[in-house]
């Protein structure tokens, strides 16, 4: 069984296709280390492997992990709340949709932050997700569940979703490779809105490969999604082995000390510098001068979006209804105040304070401003720049209640990866070694749409970095 | 700063329950984020356009076409409280002034 444990899904794939490999036994592999997982990284695993196994397919019926909030027809979706407590959708998402039908069945549901809010899987209404490398410490947030999955080896693969690092900082915290695409390339049709303008779904896998791979069968446009896009190109294996000629940015707001970079991250981010000179590349210095803002921007245009988004449960179509014996307010009130947990509670509150009368131009109006600002300084950049580079996150996993009681300190978990967010660009982060033995995140990021660059180049350096994860993997 | 009238104003009208603890508690959060926030009110942004989606996306109509929906019995397999084919809900009660 070991054996299989050490497949990426890309070679298990392979496998299947030359007829070494049951995919039914695949399945079970899987299934039955996700039924027995300790990391509560899961809140749904299949109970047997779907009749019809996937081989022939591209992605030969090698099962995924999918984070709660993707809605699937009859299984448990719930996004982490208690306010959709054993919600069955009567529908499934179209990424997984179009990943079933690549071959790639459903596995498990993941744990996640509630709503997909928060940065360290600690607002779960089911508990916190573990870090695999140690257990008292957050796999991060808020696919953590998915990151834990695919970095313990319970999960082949996953799929998450990025609002301001949400699939990119638990990859790095948990020493995998996690890509949000550019807004637009996957179709957020059946995942449970965050906020709108910002929301990606994305593949968190165990290397560059991997995530080529499982994007590849995930983007398109949908008629579902009027904000999806056909992807231009296509996505194709990574093969790259050298970066020659690539222009590589450092972007001194996100990398110096204002975003408080740990010096082990710091240490392993130049090493990792170092390595991409080695392998051809020029790297420079750049500036994001709106960048610092970011964060603030960030956290008044996604509550006020949450704001709106979460005004569906109420009580009334579905999930959790409380006080349904007072009047039709009272029950509002009493659903949600109930229903949703703190961290959700202070979103929604802080977004509808800031679209609220008198307040909106000062926040709302301003936040969206600073947007603008923020992809100009993107589109400047890569005048002069291939991709950008800079540490995933500012620290390695904490340990869990370390940040609870400051959600301002929380916040500043995404102070790397809010930036791309709002430009709605692409961004990879890859394993590029550890500080006192837990994951450093690496982050490349492109112009609209250049996943392919950002694929390859993230493959060439994985080569050089050779991160080994299998130490997570028990 | 927020106040405890204005977290209730607030709360309000995102039809939230709190309890006193609750609201003391978001007061003090919220002031605290929001303060930090303020920064961007620094920065000169006169005659910049706001940024509220950021691929250009055009003719996203499709055919005006029927077809169709979910049957309503499944829609409201998830319902709290169906009703006579509808989804029931208490009474509005006595109007808010």
């Amino acid at each position: 069984m070991t054996d299989l444990l050490d497949l990426t899904a890309a070679q298990a794939a392979d496998r299947i296709r030359a007829g070494d490999l049951d995919p039914r036994e695949l399945f079970e592999h899987y299934r039955s280390r996700a039924a027995a997982d300790e990391l509560n990284a899961f809140t749904w695993v299949a109970d047997q492997a779907p009749s019809a196994p996937g081989d022939g397919r591209p992605l030969a019926g090698v099962p995924v992990a999918v984070k709660d909030l993707f809605c699937t027809q009859g299984v448990p979706s719930q996004a982490a709340s208690k306010i959709l407590e054993d919600y069955r959708p009567p529908y499934t998402a179209t990424v997984v949709r179009n990943l079933a039908e690549a071959g790639a069945p459903l596995l498990a549901k993941t744990n996640q932050d509630e709503f997909a809010m928060g940065s360290s899987n600690e607002n779960s209404a089911y508990g916190p997700v573990l870090n695999p490398w140690d257990r008292r410490r957050v796999p991060g947030g808020s696919s953590g569940g998915s990151a834990a999955a695919v970095a313990a080896g319970s999960a082949p693969w996953a799929i998450g979703t990025d609002t301001g690092g949400s699939i990119r900082q638990p990859a790095a915290l948990c020493g995998v490779v996690g890509l949000k695409p550019t807004y637009g390339a996957c179709s957020r049709y059946g995942m449970i809105a965050f906020a709108s303008s910002l929301d990606q779904a994305g593949p968190l896998t165990r290397d560059v490969t991997d995530a080529a791979l499982l994007l590849a069968h995930m983007v398109g446009r949908d008629r579902h999604d009027s904000t999806s896009v056909e992807f231009p190109g296509g996505i194709e294996a990574p093969r790259a082995e050298r970066l020659d000629g690539i222009r590589l940015g450092v972007p001194e707001e996100l990398t110096g000390s204002e975003g408080g970079v740990e010096p082990g991250v710091r240490e392993q981010f130049d090493a990792t510098l170092r390595r991409a000179e080695e392998l051809g590349a020029t790297i420079e210095p750049c500036r994001l001068p709106h960048a610092p803002h970011a964060l603030s921007a960030y956290y008044l245009i996604a509550p006020a979006e949450a704001s709106a988004n979460l005004a569906r449960f109420d009580g009334v179509r579905y999930g959790l209804r409380l006080g349904g014996e007072a009047d039709l307010v009272s029950m509002y009130e009493q659903t949600r105040g109930r229903g949703f947990g703190p961290e959700v509670k202070r979103r929604i509150m802080l977004g509808t304070y800031a679209l609220s009368s008198g307040y909106y131009d000062a926040y709302y109006g301003t936040a969206q401003k600073v947007r603008t600002k923020i992809s100009e300084d993107f589109a400047a950049a890569f005048e002069q720049f291939d991709l950008l580079v800079t540490p995933t996150s500012p620290w390695t996993a904490f340990e869990l209640g370390s940040k609870t009681d400051d959600p301002l300190a929380m916040y500043l978990n995404d102070f790397c990866t809010v930036p791309m967010s709002l430009a709605g660009i692409p961004a990879i982060s890859i394993p590029c070694g550890l500080s006192q033995g837990l994951p450093v995140g690496f982050q490349l990021a492109g112009p609209a749409f250049s996943e392919a660059r950002l694929l390859d180049a993230a493959f060439a350096l994985e080569r050089a970095i050779a991160f080994d994860g299998s130490t997570a993997r028990v | 700063m927020l106040d405890r009238a204005q977290v209730l104003h607030v709360a309000r009208l995102a039809r939230l329950e709190l309890t006193d603890p609750e609201i003391e508690q978001m007061a003090a959060e919220l002031s605290k984020v929001l303060e930090h926030f303020e920064k961007i009110g620094e920065l000169d942004l006169e005659g910049v356009p706001p940024t509220s989606h950021v691929v250009e996306v055009t003719d996203t109509l499709r055919p005006d076409e029927p077809e169709a929906s979910l049957p309503a019995e499944v829609v409201l397999a998830s319902a709290p409280e169906p009703l006579e084919g509808g989804f029931g809900v208490p009474s509005p009660g006595q109007p808010e002034e």
